[in-house]
């Protein structure tokens, strides 16, 4: 009787009791931990997204600033009838519409006002004045988009003279859309992604056309042909390992073995691909060959059974049941691809490249190289053009990992 | 150029040939035979066997055709002339191809611009031999495989066996990646240890290749020596790098697994995942702009006034970031992996879940955490936008977080993005870390890869 009470005040005692409320204390924190630690990375992920949209959204708009132009006493030497003509364009960009702006600036704004316009300024005079050419005859008030440094200047974060002189003007904040169409340029006030993109679009499209079908086929090999040999080990082992290669590594070799060796052009959108194809062509074997690996014996064993050969089997039924698995690795693997830097910046495409590829043998950036380009650039106003660049970039990367996942679950089966 | 016609006219050849023998097997069919295979893999062998001989002899063709070329216009009269010198013949040589193919105008040399002409007539000639027979082999391959075409031929058998060759040539790309990289390296790395020694490489304690201007000096300057980029490297990668990764991917991972209810996991999961899907030059502008003013005003607040704005800190630290959900899904899996009966008994037993975790479920996962690591350490050094862009490039060996210190990657592209010969020291250099970055992770993923399959056939 007495050894049982004690049992049940071993149980119940003061001393148990401590021990047990510090127990649960202790389970209590290292859940709070775990919780913790999972909120810093998504608080990371939160804070890297918001500063990105933060300084980089400021990068898809622009500051104009309404300027008084007279045109029939400024030193224009431009007749209307060219304005109309096939040839406006050359006229226009020869003009010297920059002199004339700088007249105008300095008659509206007094001293220093030549900084408040640049590059943007004249394009944009150019096209509105084709866009109506009767104004060459007036003194019209136009919006004249500013200088990047007086862009700047015009969210107080700038050059105090040049924020004085920009207080002075009527100004505006609106969406820039040359820089969805612009390509690369020294002036900030003129850049845009448009010619990085097409690059990227090229390079990931060689990058496709070579790594999805060699990638399916030697999933296909290894998952459903290979015989258990040393051969077989030798592949699958340097698949393995490839994939955990580090990407600059890539780039050595397709420096030494694309540009050295067979004398590819340089920084073109073809040698590109091919290096991430090296690349992407392991993470598209390893998915493939889990797609495969998925879809059940059993459909193989009909297929057999009603007479077709071992290749039809392949073909006819295992490959296109296991095609969303394998594409869903693709898209992700191409996503990596898109968003890979180093490797391109090995076989020369760091060029300062002012007009969009042409083609895949031509001279071409990618995004995520150009955004490395902007982000060495010392000018104030290429900061918030980088960060604007990256949101391009994400969004894309977005938009692959969101077709990967819509795909996923679209077609997934389980069996 | 004309290599490309030839390659149009050889898939054209294989189109007609292949609809050609397509409607022969349909006529037979119609005609009352009883066909062993389907018309259509009487068109796809003969394709095949117009396609595929003469694709292979385009291939080996190429590479030949450009040493023969070379071969021609060094013997030209004016080819005799050039000088015998290895370096400045090359150059002289591509600068002639490049102005032969169009893609500039006129080169350094003026003797470039008189071979242009003879190189681009010997390229003409050599293209057009190639392209001749390869066109021969197709329409060869062609008429031989269409004599075959009957009733009783088995044409599929046939096309399978092409195809299977297809798949093996594919797979074994593969291992012609790996055997390109690691000669590609291998060679410019050996000719890099003809100027530099081995040993100094290895063990050298100070890296500054750019007072290395001359080849036959760089050997006595010993300004070559990796030591300091590796211990930059490790610093970022191995030690920083991990201290943020493997607590917060380790906890993360046993949030989700153990105590998230499945609602929540479901949503934070894709959201860890995202910062995996993020593009490194993105983390890198975020590591320079961002975090790494920050560290250096604190360095100093706390009194460091040696704080660099390229702190292997903040690179480390970003990093990190980078490597959680590595980590996490490997550990994850990891313990995924332990069957449940060991955490029924030890809950049986009275532990708390912590507890058990803590006693139980991490150190029979241990092997797996430990391969996870491994793979996310060798992913780290092996990382280079955040570095190039974050960390510094001076070659220090310091144990100051707030320093500025430089990894292999760093260098590597710094050695190969500027303008300099391709023989010079400095630009071999960077295939001989190459190399070395290459051998380091390889054993990395080896011995990782080793680690959690062996822990899985354990437990299975």
């Amino acid at each position: 009787m007495s050894s049982s009470a004690a049992a049940i005040s071993r149980w119940t005692g003061d001393e148990m009791q401590k021990r047990v409320s510090r127990r649960y204390r202790a389970e209590r924190r290292f859940r709070f931990f775990g919780f913790a630690a999972i909120g810093v990375s998504i608080a990371f992920l939160a804070f890297l997204l918001i500063t990105m949209a933060w300084q980089g959204l400021g990068g898809f708009t622009r500051t104009e600033a309404k300027l008084t132009i007279d045109f029939p006493r400024s030193d224009l030497f431009i007749e209307e009838a060219t304005l109309r003509g096939p040839e406006a364009q050359q006229a226009v960009a020869s003009a010297g519409l920059e002199g004339v702006i700088e007249q105008a600036a300095f008659a509206q704004f007094g001293e220093g006002a030549d900084e408040m316009f640049g590059g943007a300024s004249a394009r944009t005079l150019g096209e509105k004045l084709i866009a109506d050419p009767k104004l060459l005859g007036q003194k019209a008030e136009l919006w004249i988009p500013l200088s990047s440094k007086a862009d700047v200047a015009a969210r107080s974060d700038g050059d105090p003279a040049l924020e004085r002189l920009v207080a002075k003007a009527d100004t505006q904040r609106v969406f820039n859309s040359e820089f969805m169409t612009a390509s690369d340029a020294t002036d900030p006030s003129v850049v845009g992604v448009w010619g990085a993109l097409k690059g990227s679009f090229l390079t990931i499209l060689v990058t496709m056309a070579l790594a999805f079908p060699i990638g399916v086929l030697a999933a296909v090999y290894l998952e459903e042909f290979a015989p258990r040999n040393r051969w077989t080990d030798i592949i699958e082992v340097s698949i393995n390992n490839l994939a955990a290669v580090p990407s600059i590594i890539f780039g050595l070799l397709g420096l030494a073995v694309f540009l050295n060796f067979m004398h590819l052009p340089r920084s073109a959108p073809l040698v590109g691909g091919l290096t991430l194809a090296l690349m992407t062509m392991p993470v598209i074997v390893i998915a493939g060959r889990n797609a495969i690996k998925s879809v059940p014996p059993s459909i193989r064993d009909a297929a057999l059974g009603v007479g077709a050969s071992k290749m039809q089997v392949v073909f006819h039924h295992v490959l296109p049941l296991a095609l969303p698995g394998i594409l869903t690795g693709t898209i992700i693997g191409m996503a990596r691809a898109l968003g890979e830097t180093a490797p391109l910046l090995m076989i020369g495409m760091r060029a300062f490249i002012a007009s969009p590829p042409q083609g895949i043998t031509e001279p071409a950036s990618v995004l995520p190289v150009q955004i490395f380009l902007w982000s060495d650039e010392v000018d104030r106003g290429f900061v918030e053009k980088t960060s604007a660049a990256i949101i391009v970039l994400l969004v894309f990367m977005l938009l692959m990992n969101g077709l990967a996942i819509y795909l996923r679950n679209k077609f997934e089966r389980r069996w | 150029m004309t290599l490309s016609i030839a390659l149009v006219a050889v898939l054209v050849v294989a189109a007609a040939a292949g609809f050609f023998a397509r409607q022969r097997a349909k006529a037979l069919r119609a005609g009352g035979g009883r066909l062993n295979s389907l018309p259509n893999y009487h068109g796809f062998y003969v394709a095949l066997w117009a396609i595929l001989p003469a694709l292979l002899l385009l291939a080996i063709w190429n590479p030949v055709q450009t040493s023969l070329v070379e071969q021609a216009v060094l013997s030209s009269p004016t080819g005799q002339t050039l000088p015998d010198f290895d370096l400045a013949r090359e150059t002289i040589l591509t600068e002639a191809r490049e102005i032969a193919a169009g893609e500039r105008e006129a080169g350094f040399n003026p003797e470039s611009s008189e071979l242009a002409p003879i190189y681009a007539d010997a390229t003409s000639r050599y293209a057009a031999i190639g392209g001749g027979i390869a066109l021969v082999f197709a329409l060869l391959g062609a008429l031989l495989s269409m004599r075959r075409v009957g009733v009783d031929f088995r044409a599929r058998t046939g096309v399978e066996r092409w195809v299977m060759v297809l798949l093996v040539a594919a797979s074994l790309i593969a291992i012609l990646t790996t055997l390109g990289i690691v000669l590609s390296l291998l060679f410019e790395s050996l000719l890099f240890f003809q100027k530099v020694p081995l040993t100094e490489f290895l063990f050298g304690t100070t890296w500054s290749p750019q007072t290395a201007i001359r080849a036959d000096q760089a050997g006595s300057s010993g300004a070559f020596g990796s030591i300091p980029l590796f211990w930059g490297t490790a610093f970022i990668g191995a030690i920083i790098a991990m201290i943020v990764a493997i607590p917060l991917g380790l906890m993360s991972a046993i949030f989700l697994t153990q105590y998230s209810p499945p609602q929540l996991r479901s949503w934070l999961k894709p959201l860890l995942e995202i910062l995996a899907g993020i593009p490194t030059v993105v983390y890198g502008y975020f590591a320079a702009l961002t975090v790494a003013p920050v560290i250096r005003d604190f360095g100093i607040s706390i009194g460091i006034s040696s704080a660099s704005s390229e702190s292997a800190l903040a690179a480390g630290l970003v990093m990190g970031i980078m490597i959680i959900p590595f980590v996490s899904s490997m550990a994850d899996d990891s313990i995924a992996a332990v069957p449940q009966a060991m955490r029924d008994g030890s809950l049986a037993l009275g532990a708390t879940k912590s507890e058990t975790i803590k006693k139980v479920v991490l150190p029979a996962a241990l092997p797996g955490v430990v391969g996870g690591v491994l793979l996310a350490v060798s992913r780290a050094i092996g990382e280079t936008m955040i570095v190039v862009m974050a960390a510094g490039l001076a070659a220090n060996m310091t144990i100051n977080p707030f320093e500025s210190v430089t990894t292999v990657t760093t260098q590597i592209v710094q050695l190969l993005t500027g303008d300099q010969e391709f023989d010079s020291a400095k630009t071999l250099a960077a295939f001989a870390l190459g190399l070395l970055l290459f051998l380091i992770t390889l054993v990395l993923n080896l011995i990782a890869l080793r680690v959690v399959r062996k822990y899985r056939e354990a437990y299975e």
